[in-house]
């Protein structure tokens, strides 16, 4: 698996990305800055956690600007596969990659904690380690991560099972408990909780690997093999 | 407030010198040293550089004692920062600072600016910044300003490590009246580097460059060092226009390039500093003094947020995230195509010279010419002589409690703010940013592994005022010896301190005292667990409206562990282990919290420390640790026997059952130089071997119930309601 991680001036979890992805589970993986005019070659695209263009307007708002967004759009459009997490996850429903928006979290604060997630669906590119129904814990540690969308699109993402994570308590207002979902086509997900946070016993367990794992395993087979 | 049209000879006469911090006699000092009357710009880049923030004019006879060299450390004192070395060929680098003078005036402002400055004063050594640890202390939260102070220091602190991504790993929260008015926000960042790659903060080599990177220079923080250096009257709160304002998304850019240039272009780069306190005068006349060469500056050249600033403003100017660098004559492009890849100003604003001397230049016009060393090394040092306070001359009687409820009491102290649980405090902070975390807020100490080594580091910050204000030079030993404690229960062995002095008016003789008493006991701690104080900050004036704070000396402690399977927390781990005590118990009441708490203040007199005593009894748990042969181990600290123990069953549904020979009420007595470890079965003989009579076998981990059996009482509580009363007591004072 060939990775790319979009590193905007104030991303801060493209290094722990390239760590998670390289030293952990062995795969290959670049940082690729937000001037890129192309993502070709790639297996997959990771939109890393952080405060792009320091989140000064609104999360993700200024990022959606960046150069490597044209590019970024056209490679999940062909079906690439694309993983935002966090900051990544706001910056995919500012570019519309994603539906819905990330709201202040109902308390008004950031929260960092470890967060139980129970795993909706496991028939994901992103998911297929997991069981479904099965609950992993990865920290959370945002401020803007109350999922909103209005109901109509509500019932669709519902409807097509688009829900891969569910928070087992909310910590943050997000609507029918949505810790990460992808879009229809299920080649882009979003999620707020931090998967490459999780990938060794020493730092936090490891219940984030099967993200990555997952996807090493969808790449493989080559569903999605030219761009 | 500025009357730039003053001459040298309506300074002398009108003297608006005196509302930057500076004497007459400070004023008389500098002219005779110049050998004229100098013109507003010389005198109030005097009054920064004087200023205590700068000069330690007052402390620096206490400075001087301490100890700051042992064979680890490769850095001491003077530079942005410490450093000492780790093994593997990598060396950690860390300091703290205060920022209590913004954050009482502006606290998201002043908080925030406090992470940014500690920040840069450790990337600026050439090390990446790895994790940020506070130490706040406030008045009790029992009313509407206090609660709004803690909440926006806490968003202050949170916002800028957040955005910045470096994790907030541990710190600490403290509350007593003592800081209603005058709060302290203390912040400590460590870095982790090459022990080769130790970049100085020095600007030698005549023709070479000085190239300013980062933010504009605006009004914003303008004589922030002389605000901080003087005492706080309430009328002053209108003196916002002293708080400088943070951006992190900058400073972000500022250490990403920072730390390009001292990896990939070493070799053009002779010095780097941060611009902090007195910004841009005290940052490069102090690269200039390192050096021993001096420097021309170009004032036109400075970037300037804002039009017509005048020399004054654009010297001692506060401005955040910014740097200075001293590049190679020839090599400026190379290192400013670094900035501008990250859109930041790099503009080369001067150079050094070989004639000692600090000009400035604005508009074609020379506007100050002084010696560099008129600005340093010719600052006043003040030989004080401290006064024993009357209250300690005479102590009160020695504290007595009555515990006829010994659960009660304990279920008031859990709730005391002071033990209560934090988390709603610190889940504000990003603790796992990095990936580097092993255990985060709410232990003994933070442990965090150092990338490229089979290496980790413990860090925790300590401070207890309550010790302090009944005895200084006791208080003071205390101060280090339970920072210490709190890493040796990590597993970790203590290896340097940073410090923050936080005291009142050192022209105050009776406060003067405070800081000369306390340091004794410090200096005498530092040697006998040998952690050399490695750099740190001053905090004086600490007072409002003539009132000073209890002396409050935060310790700052890293320690090495280099073995990563013997990291140990607090948390019981299984039931039928057995619980040790390590040391010896007396009715140790006075400055306890359990006295502040029953009699909402502190009194009477402290024991010493027995130094050999605390060595012998660290060394024995850290051996144990070391060994194997602990499943858990806590310091014995606020609260006494009786909180500790109940901290160890949080979040892990494993009480336990002891029975202690002492009275109930000396479960909650603060005896120093204790420890609970817990050993499984297993373990036993060849921990008692290792212990010997230190320690004392007094029960078993297991059971729903807390069960503490002493002489004349008992508790016997549910550990589920112990918990609960711990973790809804702070989110409930605080709303």
């Amino acid at each position: 698996m060939k990775a790319a991680v979009i590193s905007f001036p104030g991303s801060n979890c493209d290094d722990d990305l390239v760590h998670a992805i390289r030293d952990v589970v062995g795969e290959c993986a670049v940082k690729v800055p937000a001037t890129a005019t192309t993502l070709a070659g790639f297996d997959l695209v990771l939109v890393p956690g952080g405060f792009s263009y320091g989140d000064y307007l609104r999360s993700g708002a200024i990022a959606k600007f960046a150069p490597v967004m044209a590019a970024l759009k056209q490679f999940a459009q062909a079906g690439g596969y694309v993983l935002g997490i966090c900051n990544g996850f706001q910056i995919l429903t500012e570019v519309g990659l994603l539906p819905g928006a990330l709201q202040w979290n109902t308390s008004l604060q950031f929260i960092c904690e470890p967060e139980p997630l129970v795993v909706a669906n496991a028939d994901t590119a992103f998911s297929s380690r997991y069981e479904a129904g099965q609950t992993i814990t990865l920290p959370i540690a945002h401020g803007e991560g109350n999922y909103y969308a209005d109901p109509a699109t509500l019932a669709e993402i519902e409807a097509n099972h688009q829900v891969v994570f569910r928070y087992a308590h909310n910590p943050n207002g997000s609507l029918n408990d949505i810790a990460g979902l992808t879009n229809v086509a299920g080649n882009v997900l979003g999620m707020m909780p931090h998967p490459e946070r999780a990938v060794e016993q020493l730092i936090f367990g490891t219940d984030g690997l099967g993200v990555f794992e997952s996807l090493v395993e969808a790449t493989k087979e080559g569903v999605y093999a030219e761009n | 407030m500025l009357k730039t049209e003053l001459s040298s000879a309506q300074i002398k006469t009108e003297k608006p010198y005196r509302q930057w911090g500076l004497t007459d006699a400070e004023y008389d000092r500098f002219a005779e040293k110049l050998g004229r009357l100098p013109n507003l710009t010389e005198i109030g880049l005097a009054s920064g550089m004087w200023s205590e923030h700068c000069a330690y004019k007052y402390s620096k006879p206490v400075l001087k004692t301490f100890w700051t060299k042992n064979d680890r450390v490769l850095m001491g004192p003077g530079e942005g920062a410490g450093v000492i070395a780790i093994g593997e060929g990598k060396a950690v680098v860390f300091k703290a600072e205060s920022h209590n003078h913004p954050s009482a005036v502006e606290p998201y402002q002043g908080a925030a600016t406090g992470v940014g400055g500690i920040i840069r004063d450790i990337f600026s050594i050439g090390a990446k910044p790895v994790a940020i640890l506070d130490s706040l202390a406030f008045g009790y939260p029992d009313n509407a300003h206090t609660k709004q102070l803690i909440d926006q220091v806490v968003a202050g602190i949170g916002d800028y490590g957040n955005a910045i991504g470096i994790p907030t790993v541990g710190g600490e929260t403290k509350f007593a009246s003592t800081y209603a008015q005058n709060p302290l926000v203390n912040a400590m960042c460590v870095g982790v580097m090459d022990e080769s790659a130790i970049q100085r903060g020095k600007a030698a080599g005549t023709g070479n460059s000085l190239l300013y990177v980062g933010a504009k220079t605006g009004r914003d923080g303008i004589n922030g060092a002389s605000f901080a250096s003087a005492e706080f009257s309430t009328e002053e709160e209108a003196n916002r226009s002293a708080v400088q304002v943070g951006d992190p998304f900058m400073e972000k850019l500022l250490v990403d390039a920072c730390l390009e240039v001292t990896r990939d272009h070493q070799e053009a780069l002779v010095g780097m500093q941060d611009m902090g306190a007195a910004g841009l005068v005290s940052s490069t006349v102090e690269m200039a003094d390192k050096a021993g060469y001096g420097m021309v500056l170009d004032l036109d050249l400075v970037p300037q947020r804002e039009p017509n600033m005048t020399p004054f403003e654009i010297m001692l100017s506060e401005s955040q995230e910014r740097m200075m660098l001293c590049v190679k004559a020839g090599r400026e492009d190379e290192v400013s195509a670094v900035f501008k890849q990250y859109d930041l100003d790099a503009v080369v604003i001067g150079h050094v010279t070989d004639d000692g001397r600090y000009r400035l230049l604005q508009h074609g016009e020379t506007v100050c010419d002084v010696p560099v060393s008129l600005l340093t090394d010719d600052a006043p040092v003040y030989h004080q002589q401290g006064v024993k306070p009357q209250r300690l001359a005479h102590p009160a009687p020695d504290f007595v409690p009555v515990v006829t409820d010994a659960g009660a009491t304990l279920k008031t102290l859990l709730a005391d703010p002071n033990v209560a649980d934090k988390t709603s405090l610190y889940r504000r902070y990003d603790a796992q940013v990095q990936t580097n975390t092993i255990v985060g807020p709410g232990g003994d100490a933070a442990v965090i592994r150092v990338r490229g080594t089979h290496r980790a580091l413990a860090l925790t910050t300590d401070s207890n005022g309550r010790y302090l204000a009944l005895d200084p030079e006791i208080g003071g030993a205390i101060t280090v010896a339970e920072a210490a404690r709190n890493l040796v229960a990590t597993g970790a062995e203590p290896i340097g301190i940073t410090d923050c002095l936080n005291y009142g008016d050192p022209t105050k003789p009776e406060q003067f005292y405070s800081l000369q008493e306390s340091a004794k006991g410090i200096v005498a701690a530092t040697k006998a667990l040998n952690t050399p104080v490695i750099s740190g900050n001053v905090s004086l004036y600490n007072e409002t409206n003539g009132e000073a704070i209890d002396p409050t000396p935060m310790i700052g402690m890293v320690g090495l562990i280099e073995d990563l399977s013997t990291i140990t927390t607090p948390r019981f781990k299984a039931a039928g282990d057995l619980i040790y005590l390590l040391g010896e118990t007396g009715s140790d009441f006075n400055g306890s919290l359990l006295q502040q708490v029953e009699t909402s203040t502190v009194a009477g007199q402290l024991r010493p420390l027995d130094l050999k005593r605390e060595q012998d009894i660290q060394r024995t748990v850290l051996s144990a640790i070391r060994q194997h042969l602990v499943s858990a181990a806590h310091d014995i600290s606020d609260g006494g026997l009786a909180v500790a123990l109940t901290e160890m069953t949080f979040h892990t549904g494993i009480g336990a059952q002891v029975k202690v020979a002492m009275p109930a009420a000396q479960l909650f007595s603060e005896t120093q130089s204790r420890f609970l470890v817990t050993i499984p079965q297993d373990q036993q003989a060849a921990f008692e071997t290792l212990a010997g009579a230190a320690a004392t076998l007094i029960g078993k981990t297991g059971g729903p119930q807390l069960v503490a059996l002493a002489e004349d009482g008992r508790i016997d509580e549910p550990i589920s309601t112990l918990q609960t009363v711990w973790e809804e007591s702070l989110p409930c004072l605080l709303k």
